[in-house]
């Protein structure tokens, strides 16, 4: 994974609540067995209408998202994250992430960065007043500026630490593999076993 | 020891059994645990990438014993016998089938009698059992919390981490109980519940929490009921939900091809009794429903949290205080083509689809089935139903379920997930609207430009004899036939 520790790009204000991931990359994307490439599927329903702002100037340049509270809810899909990513997004600002949304942008190096509902409406209007606005995304200091304002936001310490250093979780888990295999024998013997498979036949 | 110990729900008790390592630090510097992983499910359309990142990096799957993969996203519910006529979900398929076969992950295929949707699987071989963590790229593993497993959904960068390490780094989630006491009148369901929870919390509302459901409604419930409450823990925004195990756990459970048998069935219910939260134990939030004052529950919007009671009225956008949930609601009623104000059991439908992980087992078919047999349905609706497993499917049709919705006028389809999210071919086309028994009613969901209202199975049976949402006592007047 890169490192990220500031990031500076053209603001999109989407304002809108609950975008669920099902409107950020639609189902019909998701029988690609590919891990790049789905640029094009970011909010593939919305881009049809060609005032969406992504079909907009200079926002269609964007690369920070500035969006209602709650998103990226429903499915698991990290496709979600790749297509946000694969479009050239590298930070989504909201004052609420759903979970999965939030964990798997920390695995693939884009920043949720949870701003405060009040201090996204002042970007809001900054965005909108002022298109091509800049907004800048510093993990270091934990804040984003758009203009003249500065707002802190929210990120946990773990993900924060792994963006900064880009580094990959499983090489990170696999130095406690004696830690796993010792656990993997305390296991109680009546935990089922997928193989041998049994069926009902 | 153990009366030195501070009371722990249900779910700090799964939590603490799973520990490989504790993550150091304190409050919010705490690291992850390392949280040992009993089952991974998976599934075509989110490990082609996982298994492409162990192939990459040299690394090989640390338990196939604990893994299983079944096809459900994709597979077309109609001439399964014939080659899947979408070519981009035929790769994805013979994708899925390469990499079990290189990794000898244990796969279920279109056609095998064990094949369906992930989360019907699962529970039906017993795999899933008690105190276990599972979990699956798929946002609906929640579901399998109805046992007291801690279960969740990941995206596939955690499933290509379990397959490697079989373990996953997380902070501990904070707690909910949802208490709902009392008894559900006729013609509500556990759907009617989970849909009026949402409505209450919002989907943003269970964030970072594992629900607890708890209260004489719960202990009520079976155990396909208890999945269908557990299964949209998600749409709260919940990691999972949960379910402590009780009696009608274990007589589920008991005799299922992968329960423990013998000495190891008497340790398994050993531990399994102690899998409740303690008297006392502390919960972070707390959320209390009646259940003798829920009626059936439908949503209206194009979030699982907009919802109402069938008996009232499409909402208006000055119903809501909040300026986002206000413009939330001008843009639903706009998509859903509504108008505020007006009874939900006017609203036309088009189709009814009774199926996806939510409700396609047994009791739920049985349910729908009891009210359609030997009526008639409304000569304008599409229905279709698809059994959650191809178990269930000849488990329905050695009870003739299968001729009563065909009798009724219904398509009877093979296991999968259907026109939960159309994937395969079963979509709604551009404006039509659906009463479906799904989880989500989010825009272009089931179909782009389709609508969707997410009813109980027993609103979706009555709605298609009427034509219109409707309960079962809306059509207690219809003529049946012998």
């Amino acid at each position: 994974m890169e490192k990220v520790v500031t990031h500076t790009g053209i603001g999109v204000p989407l304002r809108q609540s609950n975008i669920d991931t099902d409107q950020i990359i639609p189902a019909v994307y998701l029988k690609r067995i590919t891990r790049t490439g789905f640029e094009d599927a970011l909010f593939a329903g919305w881009r049809r209408d060609e005032n969406f702002i992504l079909n907009t100037e200079p926002y269609n340049k964007g690369s920070v998202l500035v969006a209602g509270p709650d998103f990226g809810t429903g499915s698991s899909r990290e496709h979600a994250v790749w297509a946000l990513k694969d479009y050239g997004f590298k930070a989504v600002i909201s004052a609420r992430f759903a979970d999965i949304f939030r964990g798997n942008s920390g695995k693939q190096g884009l920043v949720a960065a949870e701003v405060a509902q009040s201090d996204i409406e002042l970007i809001w209007k900054e965005l909108e007043n002022n298109p091509g606005t800049e907004v800048t995304v510093n993990l270091d200091a934990r804040t984003v500026q758009c203009g003249s304002i500065v707002a802190p936001f929210q990120i946990d310490d773990y993900t924060r630490w792994r963006l900064m250093e880009g580094l990959d979780d499983i090489g990170l888990t696999l130095k406690q593999e004696a830690d796993i295999t010792s656990f993997e024998a305390t296991r109680p013997a009546f935990k089922p076993q997928t193989l041998p498979a049994r069926t009902a036949d | 020891m153990s009366t030195m110990q501070s009371p722990q729900t249900l779910a700090e008790k799964v939590w603490n059994a799973h520990v490989v390592r504790h993550g150091e630090g304190e409050g919010e510097a705490r690291q992850p645990d390392l949280i040992y992983i009993d089952l991974h499910l998976l599934h075509e359309v989110t490990s082609p990438q996982a298994f492409e990142g162990l192939r990459l990096a040299g690394r090989k799957l640390r338990r196939p014993d604990l893994t299983i993969a079944t096809e459900d996203h994709n597979t077309p519910t109609l001439d399964i016998d014939k080659p899947i006529a979408d070519l981009t979900s035929r790769t994805q398929i013979f994708t899925l089938r390469d990499n079990c076969k290189e990794f000898g992950v244990r796969l279920h295929s279109l056609g095998d009698k064990e094949q369906g949707i992930v989360h019907v699987v699962g529970p039906q071989l017993g795999l899933t059992q008690p105190g276990m963590t599972v979990v699956c790229g798929d946002s609906h593993t929640s579901t399998h919390g109805a046992f007291g497993a801690l279960a969740f959904g990941i995206g596939t960068s955690e499933v290509e981490h379990v397959m490697a390490t079989q373990s996953l780094s997380l902070k501990p989630f904070k707690t909910m109980s949802i208490n709902v006491e009392g008894t559900l009148k006729s013609g509500v369901t556990a759907k009617d519940i989970i849909l009026a929870v949402i409505a209450k919390i919002g989907t943003g509302g269970g964030q970072g929490y594992v629900l607890e459901y708890r209260g004489s409604a719960i202990r009520a419930l079976s155990m396909d009921a208890r999945m269908t409450i557990c299964n949209m823990s998600i749409e709260a925004g919940a990691r999972a939900g949960m379910i402590a195990p009780d009696e009608t756990t274990f007589e589920y459970v008991k005799g299922r091809p992968h329960a423990p048998e013998g000495d190891d069935w008497d340790a398994a219910v050993d531990y399994w009794k102690t899998l409740q939260s303690d008297e006392g134990a502390r919960f972070d939030n707390e959320v209390f429903l009646n259940a003798d004052e829920l009626e059936p529950f439908v949503t209206w919007g194009t979030n699982p949290g907009q919802g109402v009671s069938l008996s009232s009225n499409v909402p208006v956008p000055e119903d809501f205080e909040d300026e986002n949930d206000r413009k939330a609601c001008e843009r639903a009623l706009t998509y859903m083509g509504l108008t505020g104000g007006t009874p939900m059991k006017e609203i036309r439908v088009d189709t009814v689809f009774l199926g996806s992980c939510t409700n396609s087992r047994m009791e739920d078919l049985r349910a729908a089935a009891e009210i359609v047999k030997g009526r008639e349905k409304d000569p304008q609706i599409r229905m279709i139903v698809v059994p959650g497993s191809a178990r269930v499917r000849l488990e329905a049709e050695a009870e003739g379920l299968d001729r009563i919705f065909k009798d009724f006028g219904a398509e009877w389809r093979f296991a999968g997930c259907s026109m939960c999210l159309g994937m395969n071919p079963d979509q709604l086309a551009e404006g039509e609207r659906c009463a479906s028994t799904s989880n989500r009613n989010f825009e272009g969901r089931q179909g782009k430009g389709g609508r969707t209202h997410l009813v109980s199975p027993l609103v979706a049976a009555a709605t298609a004899i009427r034509g219109t949402l409707a309960s079962p006592s809306d059509i207690a007047n219809t003529p049946v036939s012998a």
